[in-house]
């Protein structure tokens, strides 16, 4: 039997079976633990035979190690899965984050392990899901599943007496957009008559889904307040700081804008075209408006999660500001800029996390002059932190200067006005990030400092974030082992938008932008 | 052997064994206990259920001079009946251990309820639906306030049966009233002479007598006012019976009036059902949002169910139907296992109510809250359980039938219910106040119970993601109720209509 056609089930069966095994065992601490870790560890190796059987050379627009079987007759509902430039990296991220979510959760979860890591499991067999449905109808299915465990996670592992809230507020900001996107594939269903992403977008491009274009237009927006809800875009942010607050760690490693993100490029720009090139000015404001909003508001914090959620707000406007460019430099880094900032930003999380295991609290106020006692974990929030605001050299600067070159090169009106606003974003968050290093590590002791002893990374912290620094590194250096699968999704991606575009000029262009990529990337490897 | 004997064998085999129960109850010493009644009653209820099996692959049969008919779509209910008969029984079997001397009467009341109730699914006579309908009805009115020496209980009981007796009144002048139009109370007939009634207009109000009487049994609003406080007082077994069972009739019932008795008509109807639908929705979960006793919230939320199902009768007849059918079938499953869930919790006494009283259920009973969590994320309407494919299937029916705007009202109300569901489901696993707080009553999960939760649950499950067979039979209780016998004669003046 060839491994290839049902290697993304076995990716989702082995964290499923090992929620439900762990479900089953009895509910001891370190069983718990070392169970968890196996399975995410087996899990990750399963996803490292996607990058390493890639075909690279394939046609851009097929979709790799697919399973197409059929589930139910009648609605026709397939099992259909596949990955292509787009979806294996991200499958491969979400593989190897789980372990190190295992990991730093490790003393931070004392009680109710159980819970804990069958809900962490379980929720890591919906983003895989998410990533790898080509059918609507499963699509969506892994798309509400995943909103289950993190509520539970919140409800249950939160901070403060705030978390029942705040796990309501997070689930009906999602289900109720997501309620509405279900009657917009249920319209695409009644008027074509399948859920198969491939097929649908066949009938997009021939524009034979509907006639009737008010209703279509009705419908891509149904997709996309869903999607941007889930991002969040501005100004549909309003659960995220609250459930970054109080999310515990791991989970908060794994919440970030993937999924969200990852849906607009699948499903909006490839069933609405059209609609999609529409609303791209107001995306576009809307992104360079979250940039500057998220990095002021996160400038003005005193609780380092809030930083962090702010920082993360910034951080997903760019990708969603470079996606809706339309350039093939933009759509790359997006999509780079998605894989990047969530290593980032997990490594930034997990360290805001190991600090708050010391010391108890996340109020910036009560640190101060840590540097000297903790020189391991200074040096890995230094690194992170760099990375976010992206020095050359690391991951956070490629997906940057990608986004920003093709924001820049967008033919839509206002461009310039928005680029330049993005970049003022790059300062902004240098400022907040270095401020807040300088606050916490350096200066005098503060009480906390002064009076809670800390101790430095131990060895499971240090394995931890080494393979995130790692990676900081090698995205940074020799990005195009990525981009070579990113690049054909990005192109495929641009060339139906341009084909949509009613100005010949955008297709002219589309020529030059490939050559800036791979310039830009090459750049990036010398 | 007679068509009068086989078509109506689930009934007579329940039938037989309520007797039985009620012979024997007299027979046993005060004190001693009744379970071997219960079991009678469960072995009665699978044999009914084999019955109803073997009925399946007969195809359509007539009796009792075309006055009963069974064919797919009574079958498919006579096995969700005995489905949910057999639930309820399995957790109610140490519901009344060392508390009451009457739970001889209690299985036997729930045997002949069913008896009714199937008796109303598979008739196409009106008188006889009316009859059925008594049965059932007569059953659950006592079986409301069973719990003895409870005034919550005699409220709920005495409520019930007065405004259950207007309803079938309503039905009863209904049927007069159809009778008047049309000449006959036979669904055939009916369909045959509405196309050459002189009063339509009479015709038109005697359907809507009829849905006055069936929109209070399945609580669709604005008959629903009842629910909430009848629900509340009622033991807990006995609601999750009377929640799905009942209601399960009363929509098989609706499903063959509207479409095979009135269905030239369904121009006029189907508007009338669409505010139905909405309002049933609307005003359920507005309700339930309300509501800080679990079991009131439940109530709510099963108005708001109703509506749900309503919306499939507004979508094309082949579609709607399966989609009403299959709703059904994953609402039963869910709402009968939340309701054992709760008979467990609580249990006789009824003093955990309200959601802040299971705060925490998932550090103390971590199984029963597991099934909890369960059947509320279907109730939600999540992916890969019995309530999602069944929303997804109402919803996409009433899509394909161009009612975009009803969807989007359901969808949203369905955002609006996962906030009360939610409430529940976070209080389940968050931690109390104090760990020690509000020790729960009831004993351990007894191994019937065990075994009813566990059936409850796989069929969730199942209905949710390998809904194929069960998909199946729904298509094809549909498709047999659009080979009603109506006489070829009439089809060809409907359809000139």
């Amino acid at each position: 039997m060839n491994i290839d056609h049902s290697i993304l089930t076995i990716l989702i069966l082995v964290p499923l079976a090992g929620a439900i095994l762990l479900a089953l065992l009895p509910d001891k601490g370190k069983l718990m633990q070392w169970g968890a870790l196996a399975i995410t560890l087996i899990t990750f190796l399963l996803t490292l035979h996607l990058p390493f059987h890639y075909d690279y050379g394939a046609a851009s627009g097929t979709f790799q190690f697919a399973t197409n079987v059929p589930w139910i007759t009648s609605p026709a509902i397939r099992y259909h899965l596949g990955v292509d430039g787009l979806s294996m990296w991200l499958v491969v991220l979400t593989g190897i984050l789980a372990p190190l979510g295992v990991l730093v959760s490790w003393r931070a979860i004392d009680t109710r392990k159980k819970t804990f890591y069958v809900l962490f499991l379980l929720q890591q067999v919906a983003m895989i899901g998410v990533f790898v449905s080509l059918d609507l109808f499963l699509y969506y299915g892994f798309w509400e599943l995943s909103l289950i465990p993190m509520t539970l996670l919140i409800a249950t592992f939160g901070r403060t007496e705030n978390r029942r809230r705040a796990a309501i507020k997070f689930f009906l900001y999602a289900f109720i957009p997501s309620a509405i996107l279900l009657v917009g594939i249920l319209w695409l269903y009644a008027r074509t008559g399948t859920f198969d992403l491939p097929r649908l977008t066949q009938l997009a491009a021939a524009h034979s889904i509907s006639g009737n274009s008010s209703a279509l237009w009705l419908c891509s927006l149904a997709f996309l307040v869903a999607f941007a809800v889930k991002v969040p875009v501005f100004p549909l942010h309003g659960w995220l700081s609250d459930a970054v607050s109080e999310a515990p760690t791991a989970a908060v490693m794994v919440l970030a804008g993937k999924l969200g993100l990852y849906s607009i490029l699948r499903f909006s720009f490839s069933i609405f075209p059209e609609q999609s090139h529409r609303i791209a000015p107001l995306m576009l404001a809307l992104g360079a408006i979250g940039i500057v909003y998220g990095a002021l508001l996160a400038l003005v914090q005193k609780d380092l999660k809030r930083l962090a959620a702010y920082a993360t707000l910034s951080a997903v406007a760019f990708i969603v500001l470079g996606i809706f460019s339309f350039t093939i430099s933009g759509l790359d880094g997006g999509i780079f800029h998605i894989l990047s900032e969530s290593l980032s930003g997990a490594a930034f999380f997990m360290l805001l996390g190991i600090l708050y295991e010391r010391y108890g609290t996340y109020d910036m106020r009560e640190y101060g002059g840590l540097a000297g006692k903790l020189p391991w974990m200074v040096t890995m929030f230094v690194i992170t932190t760099l990375s976010l605001v992206g020095l050359p050299m690391l991951n956070g600067f490629v997906g940057e200067f990608l986004i920003l070159s093709g924001s820049m090169q967008s033919v839509f009106a206002h461009h310039m006005v928005w680029t330049v606003l993005a970049t003022t974003g790059v300062i902004l968050s240098a400022s907040y990030m270095l401020w807040m290093i300088q606050r916490v590590f350096y200066g005098d002791l503060g009480i906390k400092s002064e009076n809670v002893k800390g101790w430095d990374l131990d060895a499971r912290e240090h394995l931890a974030m080494w393979p995130l620094v790692i990676l900081f590194l090698i995205m940074g250096v020799s990005s195009p082992i990525w981009l070579r699968a990113i690049d054909a999704a990005g192109t495929r991606i641009a060339a139906t938008q341009s084909s949509q575009a009613s100005t010949e000029t955008q297709t002219l262009q589309a020529q030059p932008h490939v050559q800036i990529t791979r310039a830009s990337a090459s750049t990036e490897a010398k | 052997m007679s068509p009068n004997i086989v078509a109506l064998l689930p009934e007579y085999i329940l039938t037989i064994v309520g007797v039985l129960i009620m012979l024997a109850e007299p027979l046993l010493p005060p004190g001693v206990s009744r379970k071997p009644l219960g079991w009678l009653a469960i072995l009665g209820t699978l044999g009914a259920g084999f019955a109803g099996w073997y009925q399946l692959h007969l195809g359509t049969i007539t009796a009792f001079s075309n006055s009963i008919q069974i064919d797919a779509f009574s079958v498919f209910f006579h096995l969700l009946i005995s489905a949910i008969v057999l639930v309820t029984l399995l957790i109610s079997l140490d519901y009344f251990e060392g508390n009451a001397s009457h739970s001889g009467e209690y299985f036997a009341l729930i045997v002949f309820s069913a008896v009714g109730m199937m008796l109303m699914t598979c008739a196409t006579e009106l008188l006889v639906v009316f009859v059925g309908l008594e049965i059932s009805s007569i059953a659950t009115y006592i079986m409301c306030g069973f719990r003895k020496g409870s005034a919550a209980g005699a409220e709920s009981s005495i409520k019930y049966f007065l405004l259950g007796s207007f309803a079938t009144a309503f039905f009863l002048y209904g049927i007069a009233l159809a009778f008047g139009a049309t000449g006959s109370t036979s669904i055939a007939a009916i369909a045959q002479g509405l196309g050459t009634t002189t009063t339509p207009r009479m015709a038109f109000l005697a359907l809507a007598m009829i849905l006055i009487g069936l929109g209070f049994k399945v609580s669709a609003a604005p008959f629903h006012v009842w629910t909430p406080d009848v629900y509340q007082g009622a033991p807990s077994p006995i609601v999750g019976f009377m929640s799905t069972a009942p209601k399960a009739a009363a929509f098989a019932v609706l499903l063959r009036i509207t479409f095979s008795a009135f269905g030239s008509m369904e121009h006029r109807w189907a508007v009338l059902l669409w505010i139905l639908a909405a309002l049933s929705m609307t005003v359920g979960n507005l309700g339930a949002l309300l509501q800080r006793d679990v079991k009131r919230m439940l109530a709510y939320s099963s108005i708001a169910h109703a509506g749900y199902i309503l919306v499939a009768f507004t979508a094309l007849r082949a579609d709607g139907i399966a989609a009403a059918c299959f709703y059904t079938a994953s609402y039963a499953a869910m709402q009968i296992g939340a309701f054992a869930v709760i008979t467990q919790v609580t249990g006789y006494n009824e003093q955990i109510r309200t959601t802040d009283d299971y705060t925490g259920l998932g550090l103390r009973r971590p199984i029963l809250a597991a099934f909890l969590a369960l059947f509320l994320i279907s109730l939600i309407g999540i992916p890969f359980t019995g309530g999602f494919f069944g929303k997804f299937y109402v919803f996409s029916a009433a899509i394909h039938a161009n009612h975009v705007w009803l969807a989007v009202i359901g969808l949203l109300n369905s955002g609006v219910a996962c906030f009360y569901y939610l409430r529940l489901l976070v209080a389940l696993y968050s931690r109390p106040v104090t760990e020690t707080a509000q020790p729960t009553e009831g004993r351990s999960l007894s191994i019937p119970a065990g075994v009813g939760l566990t059936l409850a649950a796989a069929a969730t499950l199942v209905l949710g993601i390998l809904p194929g067979h069960f998909l199946n039979l729904a298509q094809r209780a549909s498709a047999s109720t659009q080979s009603a016998p109506v006489p070829a004669a009439a089809r060809v003046v409907i359809s000139q209509q």
